[in-house]
């Protein structure tokens, strides 16, 4: 545990006072967004202070938003289904390598983990050749694509879906593994004992179990996947498909300092959703980072 | 154990049979994700190994009836290759080693029973919750030659104002900053988790043999943390290896500014803008040669450790 001594009172209002000054650190690239994206020019004062009456606007944020919005519809559609998959696989995984004991599954188990670390570029050119030349789904499942509310470029976004729910796999793997290492044996073998099957013995006992692991590993995967450029930019590109942070990574760099606020209220607007699940499950997400 | 002989011999038939009774119904779990994960993992790296050894440019397909070293030899002459290496290590190093400082001391602060330590830490853990697009928003106005935070502080004191972005002698230093600025509060987070699983008695018998505080910590306290800094700084060192996002933002181009080209963005350069394929390819394999280099013995230290 921490240390339970309390330091005397001068010492201890100094360390409020640390602690406090640094929360300015971390928040002030913010706060200086937030303002510059309400001002009319960017340049006109101090870039931390709010501005005056005369010069507040929102058209900045109108701007932005009209330029990302399709981006950030694809987004959604991209992150909630790749969160959703690559957790339950994870889940899967976890549970057929650490409750079900087996021999040999260590070395397996250390495929699994290494995949989080791998960099991406080690990837790129076949995950790129393998949609755009091996299984190009814009162009195979054309008649899907005819259906009413579907576009071609949807097949992009499969593609980026499935690439994300791979690559995923291995963190949600070992996020699981960690949380299943500790649940009791006893419970399991009793369920077993039972004539429970292995798929009862998850279904009955270890899913209902994992909700709050759930929690955790779909926020952190959210935010990975919405936060995603490189994979955005290499299976999908710019155009009608792409997810928010390839328009936002454009964003006002044609437009010199005057196109500051836009930029500010673009980053802000594609930041909002992880930014929300952020502050809402915050211990959550520091759970995930901490395993 | 010398009375468990007997015990053994009899168990092992049924304990074999239900070790593949284990197996097999264990199969239907984890096999499906493995071949997915495996197929674009582990696949894709060794696709990408036979297309470094051949020439490939262009559009074009690969021809794989010439296989040889020839992009890896091509790389140690290439200065811009030369110079992208220098950059990713300087990168990587000052990076995490900054990270884990400023963690480290964030985490000492904050393990000594304060009142609203979680609203602290949900602070400084924000920044890594954002993009790095969004991130590099951010920095790109906080850096400003005439309006941004840093030289306004740095006039405010007396100094003459700097082209943090264009000016190739500062950039890289301006990018590890902005970093370190989203990342040290990750490095807090682990260092105070271990932090906390140091047992209270080992404070205490410090205390009785009269150690102070600046020793307690230096004999007792950090030598503890060095399985939490060996895990923060793998960890650090791959989000080091991942910062094409923010680069490829400060521009939004796959030319980053002079002076902080990295491997990460080399090989994306080489691949999707000079159509270099094979010598891309050759890049990404000695980026993953990297990180296998730094992982490995992680793996291994944590398998000893029976963590993993």
């Amino acid at each position: 545990m921490s240390i339970h001594e309390r330091a005397s009172d001068g010492r201890q209002l100094l360390l409020y006072g640390v602690l406090v000054a640094l929360i300015g650190f971390y928040l002030l690239p913010i706060e200086i967004g937030l303002m510059t994206s309400l001002k009319m020019n960017p340049l006109s004062t101090a870039p931390f202070l709010p501005p005056g009456l005369d010069g507040f606007t929102l058209e900045k944020w109108r701007q932005a938003f009209s330029q990302l919005a399709n981006g950030l519809f694809n987004s959604l559609v991209l992150a909630i289904p790749a969160t959703i998959l690559s957790a339950l696989l994870g889940s899967t995984a976890a549970y057929g390598l650490t409750t079900l004991n087996w021999r040999g599954q260590m070395p397996i188990l250390v495929l699994f983990i290494a995949g989080i670390f791998i960099p991406y570029q080690a990837v790129l050119i076949p995950l790129s050749k393998f949609w755009a030349v091996y299984l190009p789904l814009d162009e195979l499942l054309q008649t899907v694509w005819g259906l009413p509310m579907l576009e071609p470029y949807h097949g992009d976004l499969l593609a980026l879906i499935i690439s994300h729910v791979a690559y995923g796999i291995p963190i949600t793997t070992l996020l699981f593994r960690t949380y299943y290492r500790n649940f009791s044996v006893e419970m399991i073998e009793a369920a077993r004992l039972d004539g429970a099957t292995p798929i009862r013995i998850y279904w009955r006992i270890i899913l209902p179990l994992s909700v709050p692991m759930f929690a955790v590993t779909l926020i952190y995967q959210f935010t990975q996947v919405w936060n995603d450029l490189l994979f955005a930019l290499v299976v999908v590109g710019p155009g009608e498909g792409a997810p928010v942070t390839v328009p936002l990574s454009q964003l006002g760099a044609s437009l010199s300092e005057i196109g500051f606020g836009v930029r500010m209220a673009g980053a802000f607007i594609a930041a909002l959703p992880t930014i929300v699940v952020y502050i809402m499950f915050g211990e959550q997400f520091a759970k995930g980072v901490a395993t | 154990m010398t009375d468990g002989g007997s015990a053994v011999s009899t168990d092992e038939p049924t304990l074999l049979s239900n070790v593949s009774d284990e197996f097999l119904g264990s199969l239907l779990f984890w096999l499906p994700p493995f071949l997915l994960m495996g197929f674009f993992v582990y696949g894709a790296i060794g696709w990408n190994f036979v297309i470094s050894l051949t020439e490939t440019s262009g559009f074009g397909g690969v021809d794989y009836s010439q296989l040889d070293i020839e992009q890896y030899t091509r790389a140690f002459g290439d200065p811009t290759f030369i110079n992208a290496t220098t950059n990713t290590f300087v990168l990587l190093i000052t990076f995490t080693a900054v990270c884990l400082a400023i963690g480290l001391l964030l985490a000492i602060m904050m393990d000594r029973k304060l009142r609203f330590d979680n609203g602290f830490r949900t602070i400084y853990l924000l920044p890594m919750s954002l993009s790095f697009v969004v991130t590099a928003q951010f920095w790109l106005w906080m850096y400003n030659y005439d309006n941004g935070l840093i030289n306004i502080i740095i006039s405010s004191l007396g100094f003459s104002k700097y082209q943090w972005i264009s000016n190739p002698d500062l950039v890289l230093s301006a990018v590890i900053f902005a970093l370190v600025w989203q990342f040290s509060g990750y490095a807090m987070v682990v260092y105070l988790a271990g932090l906390r699983a140091i047992p209270q008695e080992q404070y205490e018998a410090a205390r009785t043999d009269g150690a102070n505080t600046l020793r307690l910590y230096q004999r007792v306290i950090i030598p503890q943390l060095k399985g939490a800094t060996i895990s923060a700084s793998v960890v650090l060192m791959v989000f080091a290896l991942k910062a094409f996002d923010f680069l490829y933002s400060l521009t939004g181009s796959y030319i980053p500014p002079k002076g902080s080209d990295i491997l990460a963005t080399m090989m994306v350069r080489q691949a999707f803008r000079i159509n270099n394929q094979a010598y891309a390819a050759a890049i990404g394999i000695m980026l993953f040669a990297l990180a296998l280099a730094i992982i490995t013995p992680y793996l291994t230290y944590q398998h000893r450790r029976g963590e993993l």
